[in-house]
């Protein structure tokens, strides 16, 4: 099984990746919040942003041209938009919201990528989010490799007697096969969330999941936390500032 | 001495109308290991699954003088361990120390203590320093060997492994066994792997058709039922 890239970046040692989860989780909604709500001066805004979280992925060790590629996969779908707004006679629309998402794909990729789904998970629950969410997300996380790696069981099994996906895709009898297969998936799933359940009444589960560990706040935390919340506010400002 | 675990005319239905078990009677004696040994759905699974009260059958279930019914769950699954035989199903937990310690937790211990235990656990398998790794970045031995850490914190009497060799390549079962046999529960282990449960056990229990078949020295039961595919070699050439 190929794990995901990003999960691998996780696991690095920068000193941004010993940050607190929610030292960056706080710096991420403030920046987002910036980014979202900035109208004037955009274009110098964003290439300042864009530098800062560059210089973010350096200092965290994260390889810069991969993480640039992997949030560009959100524009296919910010792209379809902004082609409306051109077409609309709204150009700058379109790119507003070009760079918006990108930026902010980029700025989530930089906290996903230094920080452990575990500690993630821990960070968004000593912030308040519920715990049933947190815990559906923990058992989303950990089962897509599971079910991934049926998938791709199941696609090599298919490739062994003569299938491939782009045969499946051009006629329809072969979709039918792929829809099948899908159909099988999705039942391998409903039986695997079955063995979870016996596994975890088994073990006293009693419809609530304990956390074992908690993270200390510590004071070098603190001043990421702020110096990170700063930086997004004091560019848009300088921006703005530059360009009236 | 009273037995660990005592099943009298045990019967089972799943909702589909499978007459999964037809009257099992089972008695396991402390510091035993017994082999469950039969054909795919002869009920060897279904049957274990009702030591630990995951399923309930008409019949009688004791662990260890408890009946097995509602209000003895929680110790009933504190006495036995149930090792799943596919790990992924049993380790969901973000990280392996917190995996081992979920049942700690659930019982209701404090957090440095479940900590400790669990830490132990793991050093008992061999693998203390895979505590704060993921689950799915281990192989497949030692993802059974955190299994088998999860289900050892807690202390029960009485380990339950279902085919415990599936995914194991032959190191990986031969390191299995050796780490079972010094393990001073005692245990029953569904298998169908003839040289881990002659390795292992010194009774095996054959099922059939959802009943016990016969009882016997696992050499006895596999010669009596011819359970298992050596073929000479001149015959398998034909």
């Amino acid at each position: 099984m190929h794990h995901v890239v990003v999960d691998q970046w996780s696991r690095g040692s920068s000193p941004v990746h010993r940050t607190d989860a929610r030292a960056k989780l706080v710096a991420l909604l403030v920046f987002l919040i910036a980014l979202a709500t900035a109208a004037r001066a955009l274009p110098l805004f964003a290439g300042a942003l864009f530098l800062m979280l560059v210089a973010g992925l350096a200092w965290a060790r994260i390889p810069v041209a991969g993480a640039l590629a992997r949030a560009a996969l959100v524009l296919p779908f910010t792209a379809v938009f902004a082609v409306i707004c051109w077409l609309a006679g709204d150009p700058a629309r379109g790119v507003s919201l070009v760079l918006k998402s990108y930026l902010s794909a980029l700025a989530v990729l930089l906290v996903v990528s230094t920080t452990p789904l575990p500690a993630l998970l821990r960070g968004f629950g000593m912030t308040g989010v519920p715990r049933f969410l947190l815990e559906v997300g923990q058992f989303l996380y950990r089962y897509l490799f599971v079910i991934s790696e049926e998938a791709q069981h199941m696609t090599k099994a298919a490739a062994a007697r003569g299938a491939s996906v782009r045969q499946w895709i051009g006629q329809g009898q072969r979709f039918r096969a792929a829809a099948g297969a899908l159909a099988v998936l999705f039942a391998r799933s409903y039986t695997r969330a079955e063995d979870v359940h016996q596994a975890m009444l088994a073990r006293g589960f009693d419809g609530h999941i304990p956390m074992l560990a908690v993270s200390r706040f510590r004071g070098s935390d603190a001043v990421f936390a702020i110096a990170a919340s700063l930086a997004p506010l004091a560019l848009r400002l300088a921006a703005e500032r530059l360009m009236p | 001495m009273r037995p660990l675990i005592e099943v009298r005319g045990l019967r089972f239905r799943y909702e589909d109308g499978t007459a999964a078990l037809n009257g099992v009677d089972f008695r396991l004696e402390p510091g035993e290991t017994v082999a469950l040994l039969g054909a795919n759905g002869s009920g060897k699974t279904t049957f274990v699954h009702h030591l630990n009260g995951l399923l309930t059958g008409q019949g009688s279930v004791e662990i260890c003088g408890l009946p097995v019914e509602k209000k003895h769950l929680p110790a009933i699954r504190r006495k036995v361990g149930l090792v799943f035989q596919d790990s992924d199903s049993q380790l969901f937990m973000p990280t392996v120390l917190e995996d081992v310690a979920f049942g700690l937790l659930n019982l209701g211990m404090e957090r440095p203590t479940a900590t400790a235990r669990a830490q132990a656990a793991l050093e008992t398998v061999g693998m203390a320093a895979a505590s704060a790794r993921a689950p799915y970045h281990l192989s497949a031995g030692e993802k059974k060997r955190v299994a088998i850490a999860g289900i050892l914190a807690m202390e029960p009497e009485i380990l339950v492994l279902d085919e415990p060799t599936t995914f194991l390549d032959p190191p990986g079962q031969r390191s299995l066994a050796e780490l079972l046999i010094h393990l001073p529960q005692a245990k029953i282990l569904v298998t169908h792997n003839i040289p881990f449960a002659l390795t292992l056990c010194n009774r095996a229990v054959f099922f059939a058709a959802g009943q016990v078949a016969a009882e016997g020295s696992v050499e006895e039961i596999v010669a009596r039922f011819e359970w298992d595919f050596a073929l000479e070699r001149s015959k398998s050439r034909l």
